[in-house]
C-alpha cells in the first residue's frame, strides 16, 4: 500500500522568457508508514517536488496522490491529512512558543491536549520557554518547534524540506531520532535533504538531480548496484598522487574523498602494479584497498553515467 | 628556517555582557596547513572568526594574524587575509568578471593583474562563456567555486573559509575541496569551518569547540583514536553530544 505516489510529475518555470525545466518526468511511490528521502544538491527540485505533493504549487504535467486523494481536485481534503514543514522558517516570529503552536493547532481544529503525546518528546525541550518568541529561539529550537506545529494535527503524512540544512551534527541526529519515533504511530515521512550521509537514516531513497529523479531504492540496494569495484587510495604527498590519478590513463574516475582518493578504474586494469608504478613516482608510502561505496560515491557514478 | 605560526592566539576571550562566547583558547595554525574548525551551531566559531579576521576586538587575551596584531592592526589584517563564506562573498547582480574587478580593487591590485588572474580563473573554471552574464544565474556549484576563487584573487597567505560547501551536488563538493587542496599544495594557508564531518577528514588538523573552549585539537587520525571512533562525525558526537533520551 502507497501513501505518496507521483507520475510523470514535470514542471516548468518561467524566467526572463527562458523556461526552465525544475522538474521532467518524476516517478515515485511511497509505502505506507515508512521514511522516505529526497536526495539531492540545492538546485535539483526538492522544494518544487514536495510543494507540488502538499498541493501548494500544481504540476504543468503529470498526477500526484497522498493517501488516495488526488493533489489538485482534493486539496482540501488532502490539507487536514498532512504536514508540512518547508524548509525556510515556517513559524511567526513575534508570536511566543505557545501561540505558535496554540495558532496552528486553531488553524485545524485541533486539541492540543489529545494530540500532545505525538510531540511530546520535541517539544519538553521548549516547554522551559514557552513564552518566549519564537524569533528568539536557537536554530535548533526553532526547529523543534516548526516539527511540533506540523504535526500538532496528528497528520498521517508528514513532508519535511530539508529539515537539518544547516544544522550541527549533533542536531542533526536528534532530528532523525524524532522522525524514527514518529514511525511508531504509522505515519509517513518523505524528507529532502542535500547531506548524502542521511541516506542510510532512511527506509528507501530517490537521488534526485537537475529534475530527474537518478534512482529509487533502498540505501543498501543502491550501494550494491554499485557497477565496478571502489578503491581508497592514500599517500604521504597526497594532492599530487590525487593529480597523477586523475591523468592515469587507466583511471576512469578519482575524487578526493577526505584523507584519501577514491578510484574507479578502466576494466580489467591490473590495479596492482597502477598502485606500484605510483609508489615508485614518490608520492610516498602509496596504499588502497578496495572499499564499499557510500552513497556519495553512488551519486557521483549516476552523475557520471549520464 | 623555523616558520613562526600563521595565527596564533593564547587565552583569546570574547564576552558579550555575562556571555562568554569565547572562553580562553589557545592554539596554533601552521603555515601550508589546512586547519579545520568545527563545532557545534552556538559553540562560539563565529565570533572566534570574526576576532581572527580583524572584525571584532577580543575582550582578553592575545592573537596574531599574519603576525598582526588583533587589536592594533586589524586593518592589515583584513587586507591580507581572503575570506569566503556561503552566505555571502559575491555580488549576485554582478557579472563574474565584475566581481573580480571590484574585489581585485578592493585589494588594491593592478589593472593588468586583475586582467590576467581573471583569465586565469575563468579559464580553469571554463566559465569564459558566461563572464558577461549575472552571478545570480550561475548554477550554485560554480557560484561557490568562482566565489573561492575570488578569495584567493590575491593570492592571500592565509585564507578564512566559514561553511564553504553547503548544498552543492558531490562532485562540485569534491572539485571545490580539490581547488582548496591545491592553494594548500602551493603553500598557503586554509581555516575552514564546516558541517559536514567527512570533511573533516581533509584537513591536516581540526579543532572542535564546546561551549567556547577548544574541547579537542589534533590530526584526524590522532582525533579518531584517542575518541576510539571509526570516524569524525563519531568524535564529534562523543565531545558534543547529548543526545535526545
Amino acid at each position: 500500500m502507497h501513501s505518496i505516489v507521483a507520475n510523470g510529475i514535470s514542471k516548468t518555470y518561467l524566467q526572463k522568457k527562458e523556461k526552465i525545466a525544475a522538474l521532467q518526468e518524476v516517478d515515485i511511490a511511497v509505502k505506507k508508514s515508512s521514511l522516505f528521502g529526497l536526495i539531492g544538491p540545492d538546485g535539483a527540485g526538492k522544494t518544487s517536488f514536495i510543494r507540488i505533493l502538499v498541493s501548494l504549487l500544481v504540476a504543468d504535467k503529470g498526477e500526484a496522490f497522498v493517501e488516495g486523494l488526488d493533489v489538485v481536485k482534493d486539496l482540501r481534503m488532502i490539507r487536514q491529512k498532512i504536514g508540512y514543514m518547508p524548509g525556510r522558517f515556517s513559524l511567526y516570529q513575534d508570536l511566543s512558543v505557545r501561540e505558535n503552536l496554540e495558532f496552528f493547532a486553531s488553524v485545524f481544529n485541533a486539541d492540543i491536549q489529545s494530540n500532545y503525546y505525538l510531540i511530546k518528546d520535541i517539544f519538553k525541550h521548549l516547554e522551559p520557554f514557552q513564552s518566549r518568541k519564537a524569533g528568539q529561539l536557537s536554530g535548533g529550537m526553532k526547529q523543534k518547534l516548526a516539527l511540533s506545529c506540523a504535526l500538532i494535527h496528528k497528520p498521517s503524512v508528514l513532508f519535511l524540506d530539508e529539515p537539518t540544512t544547516g544544522v550541527d551534527a549533533v542536531s542533526r541526529k536528534e532530528f532523525w531520532n524524532m522522525l524514527k519515533n514518529l514511525q511508531q504511530y504509522g505515519m509517513t515521512i518523505l524528507v529532502s535533504t542535500p547531506y548524502m550521509d542521511e541516506a542510510t537514516l532512511c527506509d528507501e531513497i530517490a537521488l534526485i538531480q537537475s529534475g530527474r529523479i537518478h534512482q529509487v531504492d533502498t540505501p543498501e540496494n543502491i550501494i550494491r548496484q554499485f557497477p565496478e569495484p571502489l578503491f581508497a587510495f592514500k599517500a604521504d604527498h597526497m594532492y599530487r598522487m590525487m593529480v597523477a590519478l586523475k591523468n592515469h590513463p587507466e583511471v576512469h574516475s578519482c575524487f578526493a574523498f577526505g584523507d584519501t582518493c577514491h578510484v574507479v578504474f578502466k576494466r580489467l586494469t591490473n590495479v596492482r602494479s597502477v598502485a606500484h608504478s605510483l609508489d615508485l613516482g614518490g608520492y610516498g608510502h602509496v596504499r588502497y584497498e578496495e572499499i564499499t561505496p557510500n552513497i556519495e560515491d553512488c551519486f557521483i557514478q549516476l552523475m557520471h553515467a549520464k | 628556517m623555523i616558520q613562526s605560526p600563521i595565527i596564533e592566539t593564547n587565552q583569546l576571550v570574547k564576552q558579550f555582557g555575562a556571555f562568554i562566547a569565547v572562553d580562553h583558547i589557545s592554539f596554533e595554525v601552521a603555515t601550508g596547513e589546512i586547519f579545520g574548525f568545527l563545532g557545534a551551531n552556538g559553540a562560539g566559531k563565529t565570533t572566534a572568526i570574526r576576532m581572527l579576521t580583524g572584525l571584532l576586538k577580543p575582550s582578553g587575551g592575545n592573537a596574531r594574524v599574519l603576525g598582526f596584531d588583533v587589536y592594533t592592526q586589524s586593518e592589515l589584517i583584513k587586507a591580507s587575509i581572503g575570506y569566503m563564506s556561503q552566505r555571502f562573498s559575491l555580488y549576485e547582480d554582478l557579472t563574474p568578471m565584475e566581481n573580480i574587478r571590484f574585489y581585485g580593487g578592493i585589494y588594491g591590485m593592478s589593472k593588468q593583474k586583475i586582467e590576467l588572474r581573471a583569465d586565469e580563473i575563468l579559464g580553469e573554471l571554463n566559465l569564459t562563456s558566461f563572464k558577461d552574464q549575472l552571478v545570480k544565474s550561475l548554477p550554485l556549484g560554480w557560484k561557490q567555486k568562482l566565489a573561492f576563487s575570488v578569495s584567493i584573487l590575491h593570492r592571500p597567505a592565509l585564507v578564512f573559509l566559514d561553511e564553504p560547501t553547503g548544498g552543492v551536488d558531490p562532485i562540485t563538493r569534491r572539485e571545490f575541496w580539490e581547488l582548496i587542496m591545491r592553494y594548500a599544495h602551493e603553500g598557503h594557508t586554509i581555516f575552514v569551518t564546516t558541517h559536514y564531518l567527512d570533511e573533516a577528514e581533509y584537513c591536516n588538523r581540526v579543532s572542535i569547540m564546546v561551549d567556547g573552549k577548544i574541547a579537542a585539537l589534533g590530526t584526524p587520525g590522532d582525533l579518531k583514536q584517542s575518541f576510539q571512533s571509526v570516524n569524525m562525525e563519531e568524535v564529534f558526537l562523543r565531545l558534543v553530544g547529548n543526545p535526545v533520551s
